[in-house]
């Protein structure tokens, strides 16, 4: 099979966001028949390379070749045109419609100029679900199919559009087990096929088990190809989280106190009522940082939600100093001793439009010194921000100016400045430093460190794998909506947490997974 | 950052001149877009005025615009009081629907709730012609404020507790407002003796005239409603809570703000400020309320408001403009054969180009902040989702 | 309101109930035609407004849109028919050249009007109500003023109007359904049109290729992008062929049912369109029904001045305050608002600007 020509290759792709190089210089090819898997963490450049395969984003430099022939691709049109399919992670499927209605937007089967031939299309759709072992009702409405049938759908719909290279993007990032092992069964059946895939994760054993080939990519960059037969996780886990360790700032010891936050048992759904939390249990004590390690997307969001007040626990409880605090609304966990950095900063945390002034008193503008019954005082809310910035390092011509006019760092700045100097019990930090400079990174960090040698409580959430080292005086793995191990935050080491974020800490030879279920 | 030495007062108050610098630059960033708009309005009627001529006199006649502006300015500052007059109920309409974009609502119920202020105010007001005036005048006006308060607070409502949109259940309760007041009117409050369907005489429920042949009371309260609202908005802690659950939803739920109660409270007081202007409007300048009584103050507020950027200010600054040009257009109707509605016109090309503000900007070259920044979200939850 | 609580509880509803039912037979044959007439500007509106909210822009501009169209129809016709004569009714339902001309303008000012509201709601990404708003502020002002300036100084400016067609009397006399041939074709032209335009869009949205393309775009439009679908032009398109709807019921206003232009003379039925749209849950056959039920609320009323009925079902009519049957639409839309607003039938994408993916 190596000896094959390639069907697709992209040569040199770099891509520039501002502040960000997203690809640099990626070079990656695919065979037909193979299932070619591309492995990196969260933001090292996956979803961008597919994007600029798929006509959605326009790479800076590089080129793309099919067949061998140079190829522009400036619209999903001309994708779809040269026999590209994607699956997106997020579906693209609108879900008032059927799956034939799905299917067939934008590829229509006509009956005439105007009208569609719904009985063609049905029998088309039912002969290729058949071909490739789909039991798909083509008259059912997508919003009431499961995620895992959802996912066929946007399959089907690559493969009714004569798709010879399917590209999956975390296809199995939304599945339980079984409904993985089913759609592993059908990608290899596609590559049987003929069908070449390109099969994006971050997870280590569903890309040994699924993979002809493994292209990891770090940073925009590849750093390494592998064969399944000559790998295994720990050397995957290496190439994708990397092993240069960092400088880390002094943490010194921390002198764990009493119980500050005491979670038992909780459990959340997403926006779509999915249960994403389930049954977390947490303890952190004055005067130490817990961190929650965890690839983005495994509940910590929900988890966030359901301590802070913005989202209501279905079960379990949470107590705070002693006192049973569940289900209470953000300003009574305020004045119980919360504070919170939320993880999303221009949706939670600051009115970007609004002067940094009222940004820094947005809880607790309420209450004096900032207020008297109903009436502001601006002059104690004018006197307090000028303090702020000047304790904080907040880069600002003054007080006055908008939010969002400020620099990243500064606005992250801002929002620390307020929850940290808000005197609590307990402070929740989400990916606090997500997003910054170096330097602010630093400054935040530096005054996390402190407020826990004051002896506030921390709860450290963060998807950078390099933060939770750095704080954390005892780190919390979580996965799938579970907390799977705890460990010695002066002992762990990147390789071990970065192993148990990627695979929840299992065996391969697990029954939950794939690798072994498959036939 | 090259200096060793700390500066201390480097956030310390600043000189009074330099305030006053950071005032005028900050004035002139936010008005900039609207003078922009209605300058190009005016060129764009005057254009219209010169094709105008063509109709009424079979040629063009390049003088007509200017003859025609100048007859507005003189109808509009020969008789201030006129233009002050025009202005009253422009101005409480303008704040109400400015505090409803600050709170991300879009009031256009402002006819409904006018209506049944001014029918409330009228019924009350000739039911208690006799008492003596203060009682009287207060009642009614308390009347007025409590059924266009009332009127508003049922959209709020709706939006708050069910997230029917605003939009759909304000312009719904117009024409709900229109039937009640056709019944109240011709019903319980009808005056007899009279050959049309009408309510009784106020009494010493009229309004008192302050200022000349026709500043009444009304107009004083409009007045205050101006520094009124803006303390509201800008110095009292549930002005800033209303501002923020606008202007980012999420962020207000996380500071602890209750948009459950904020969102009925605005359109509330919103309903009230209409209520304000209905009743003034009856008590002091037509004396009693007809059942097919018919105003544009609904969509007149809105233009106001979006002239005047949803500040206090500044809508008191357009509720002149637009109070100036209807007391002149009479002057210009006479001297140059324009019709009146030209003010209508004006006014609905200001909007247009308020609204297509980038292109006001390319041409003027201006780098201000958008025009209506503020209300691009009211469409938010059209589709019935809560942001 | 007294009176009506002590109807209620002396005799029995169930009784009542059945009375309605019987004068309903009754008279609905009788007072068809005139709401179904009443209808068709509003149902045509209504499809302007499907055909926006459909593709995901809404619309509350169709009351300026069908002001502006009537207005310029009338002028239109008005002024042909002054240079050219033609002011008898035409021998085929009086259509006239200026009348069709009149139309054909009518038909333009829609599409331009809507031209405005696409640019400023898709390219300039204005907040679409306010685009709406403005349209209508634009709208009143812009007639209200030629219509002082032209239409007044003329009064005996106009075209006549079209005239109804007669269906044949063996249709008529059909029995049970005679009467509907009454009802919905002894009209003029353009509500006969009505009918045919609401089962036309109803096909079409749901089996033609646009229809499945335009409902995609209003729900998800980066899925539709996805699968190459330019959602910009789609709106654009949708958008302005919208206003054809909004122009015929201009039309129809000013060439069909008065022969006549009255400032603000559409008097809130752009929004009651819109009310028909969410009340027929953005399908063209239910806004249609949606538009004869708000109209026949208003011919009940007529009906009852008519011919009143007998009984307690009389009595109970007659309590209800006249102004009642008016507002009734509107509660009814209100509720049907608060109770559909859970389950979120609108176009999802509704509303809401639409940012191609970045792309530099």
């Amino acid at each position: 099979m190596a000896e094959t020509a390639p069907i697709l290759e992209m040569r040199g792709i770099s891509k520039r966001y501002p502040g960000v190089v997203a690809n640099d210089g990626i070079d990656l090819d695919l065979r037909p028949g193979e299932i070619h898997a591309l492995l990196g963490e969260n933001g090292a450049g996956k979803s961008t390379l597919m994007n600029i395969l798929y006509g959605l984003a326009v790479p800076d430099e590089g080129e793309i070749l099919i067949d061998g022939q140079r190829v522009d691709i400036v619209s999903p049109h001309d994708a779809i045109q040269r026999g590209i399919g994607m699956v997106h992670q997020h579906f693209m499927l609108v879900p008032v419609l059927t799956v034939a209605d799905n299917i067939l937007l934008g590829a229509e089967t006509m009956a005439n100029r105007v009208f569609l031939d719904h009985v063609e299309a049905r029998s088309r759709i039912r002969a290729l679900g058949q071909q490739f072992g789909f039991d798909i009702d083509p008259d059912a409405r997508i919003e009431n199919l499961s995620v895992g049938s959802q996912q066929r759908v946007e399959i089907l719909k690559a493969l009714y559009r004569n798709a010879r290279i399917l590209v999956l993007d975390e296809p199995t990032a939304v599945l339980t087990p079984q409904e993985t092992d089913e759609i592993f069964v059908v990608l290899r059946r596609l590559a049987a096929e003929g069908h070449s895939i390109i099969f994006i994760s971050h997870k280590l054993y569903e890309v040994l088990a699924i993979a002809d080939r493994i292209t990891v990519i770090r940073r925009g960059k590849v750093v390494g190809e592998r064969v399944p037969s000559e790998t295994d996780e720990d050397d995957l886990a290496e190439l994708m989280v990397g092993r240069n360790v960092q400088l880390t700032v002094d943490r010194g010891e921390s002198h764990p106190g009493s119980v500050v936050l005491q979670v038992a048992g909780i459990q959340a759904n997403d926006d779509r009522s999915r249960e994403v939390v389930q049954g977390v249990d947490l303890e952190v004590r004055g005067g130490e940082i817990l961190g929650i390690a965890g690839v983005a997307g495994n509940g910590q969001d929900e988890l966030v939600e359901s301590l802070t007040g913005l989202r209501r626990p279905t079960a379990g409880s949470v107590t705070l100093n002693g006192a049973d605090v569940t289900g209470w609304k953000p300003r009574r966990l305020y004045e119980a001793g919360l504070a919170h950095v939320p993880g999303d900063r221009h949706r939670w945390a600051l009115i970007m439009r609004f002067p940094l002034r009222d940004n820094l008193v947005l809880t607790s503008y309420y209450r004096p010194p900032f207020a008297r019954g109903l009436i502001r005082l601006d002059d104690a809310i004018e006197a307090w921000a000028v303090e702020l910035i000047k304790r904080f390092d907040i880069r600002t011509p003054s007080a006055d100016v908008p939010a969002d006019t400020l620099s990243g760092g500064n606005q992250q700045k801002a929002v620390v400045a307020r929850e940290f100097s808000a005197d609590p019990k307990l402070l929740v930090l989400d990916q606090p430093t997500r997003g910054l400079d170096v330097g602010s990174i630093e400054f935040i960090h530096r005054r996390a460190i402190e407020m826990r040698d004051a002896g506030a409580a921390i709860l450290l959430v963060s998807a950078e794998l390099d933060e939770i080292l750095e704080l954390s005086d005892r780190i919390a793995v979580m996965y799938r909506g579970k907390i799977v191990q705890t460990l010695d935050g002066r002992t762990a080491n990147k390789e071990e947490v970065g192993l148990l974020m990627a695979t929840g800490g299992r065996e391969p030879d697990e029954a939950e997974s794939p690798a072994g279920a498959s036939t | 950052m090259t200096s060793t030495t700390p500066k201390p007062d480097e956030q310390a108050p600043r000189t009074g001149s330099e305030r006053r610098t950071e005032l005028l630059q900050q004035v002139r960033t936010i008005a900039s877009v609207p003078l922009a708009s209605v300058l190009l309005a005016l060129i764009v009627a005057a254009l219209i005025i010169l094709a105008s001529s063509v109709v009424t006199t079979g040629s063009v006649n390049f003088g007509l615009p200017l003859v025609a502006y100048g007859a507005l300015l003189q109808g509009a500052l020969g008789s201030p009081q006129n233009t002050i007059l025009q202005a009253s109920p422009l101005v409480l309409g303008g704040l109400a629907v400015g505090i409803g974009f600050k709170a991300g609502l879009f009031n256009i119920g402002g006819y409904g709730q006018f209506v049944l202020g001014a029918t409330a105010a009228a019924g009350v007001g000739s039911a208690l012609s006799t008492a003596p005036g203060p009682i009287a005048i207060v009642a009614a006006l308390l009347a007025g404020m409590v059924a266009g308060a009332a009127w508003g607070f049922i959209p709020g409502a709706l939006k708050a507790w069910t997230g029917a949109h605003e939009v759909v259940t304000t312009i719904m309760l117009n024409s709900i407002a229109g039937a009640v007041i056709a019944y109240v009117i011709l019903g319980p409050l009808l005056a007899p003796g009279y050959s049309f369907g009408r309510t009784g005489d106020l009494g010493n429920a009229t309004l008192p005239i302050l200022i000349g042949p026709n500043i009444h009371l009304g107009v004083v309260l409009a007045v205050l409603a101006v520094p009124a609202v803006w303390w509201l908005l800008y110095r009292s802690t549930l002005g800033f809570e209303i501002r923020s659950v606008g202007a980012n939803p999420s962020a207000g739920r996380y500071a602890g703000m209750r948009p459950g109660f904020l969102i009925p409270f605005t359109m509330a007081f919103s309903g009230l400020l209409f209520g304000i202007a209905g009743s003034t409007e009856i008590l002091g300048v037509s004396y009693f309320m007809i059942p097919s009584y018919g105003t544009s103050i609904g969509f007149d507020a809105i233009a106001v408001a979006l002239l005047g950027r949803s500040h206090p200010f500044g809508i008191a600054v357009a509720a002149l403009l637009f109070g100036a040009l209807r007391a002149g257009a009479g002057l210009m109707q006479i001297q140059a054969q324009i019709p009146v509605e030209i003010v209508d016109v004006i006014q609905a090309v200001i909007l247009l180009f308020l609204a297509a503000d980038v292109v006001v900007r390319r041409l003027f070259r201006i780098r201000a902040a958008g025009a209506i920044v503020d209300v691009k979200t009211v469409t938010r939850s059209y589709g019935g989702r809560t942001p | 309101m007294d009176q009506i609580a002590d109807l209620l509880t002396s005799i029995p509803v169930l009784g009542v109930v059945f009375q309605l039912i019987g004068y309903l037979v009754d008279t609905v044959p009788v007072i068809a035609p005139i709401f179904v007439g009443l209808a068709a500007p509003i149902a045509l509106g209504a499809l302007c407004g499907i055909m926006n909210e459909r593709s995901g822009i809404v619309n509350i501009g169709i009351e300026g849109m069908m002001l502006s169209a009537a207005f310029t129809g009338f002028l239109a016709a008005g002024l042909v028919a002054q240079a050219f004569g033609g002011g008898t009714p035409g021998p085929v339902l009086g259509v006239t050249v200026p009348i069709l001309i009149g139309v054909a303008v009518a038909v333009v000012t829609g599409m331009l009007v809507s031209l405005l509201h696409a640019w400023l709601s898709i390219s300039i990404r204005a907040d679409q109500i306010i685009s709406g708003t403005i349209i209508n502020i634009l709208a009143f002002g812009l007639t209200g003023y030629l219509n002082r300036l032209i239409i007044t100084p003329n009064p005996r400016l106009g075209a006549g109007i079209l005239q109804p067609w007669h269906p044949p009397q063996a249709l008529v006399d059909l029995p049970v359904v005679g009467w509907l041939f009454t009802a919905f074709f002894a009209h003029g032209p353009i509500a006969i049109s009505v009918l045919f335009a609401v089962i036309f869009l109803q096909v079409m949205l749901f089996r033609s290729r646009w229809g499945l393309r335009t409902r995609a775009v209003g729900e998800h439009p980066r899925a539709a992008e996805t699968v190459g679908i330019d959602v910009i032009a789609l709106r654009y398109r949708n958008v302005i062929l919208g206003g054809i709807f909004a122009g015929l019921a201009g039309a129809y206003l000013t060439l069909e049912q008065s022969g006549s232009f009255q400032n603000g003379m559409t008097s809130g039925r752009g929004f009651i369109a819109l009310a028909a749209v969410i009340f027929g849950r953005w399908t063209p056959l239910g806004a249609f029904g949606a538009a004869l039920l708000f109209t026949a609320s208003e011919a009940l009323r007529v009906a009852i001045g008519l011919r009143p009925p007998t009984n307690e079902l009389g009595d109970v009519l007659r309590a209800i305050p006249n102004e009642f049957y008016g507002a009734l639409p509107y509660i009814v839309t209100i509720v049907v608002l608060v109770a559909a607003v859970g389950r979120s039938v609108a176009p999802a994408a509704v509303g809401q600007p639409y940012y191609r993916e970045a792309r530099t």
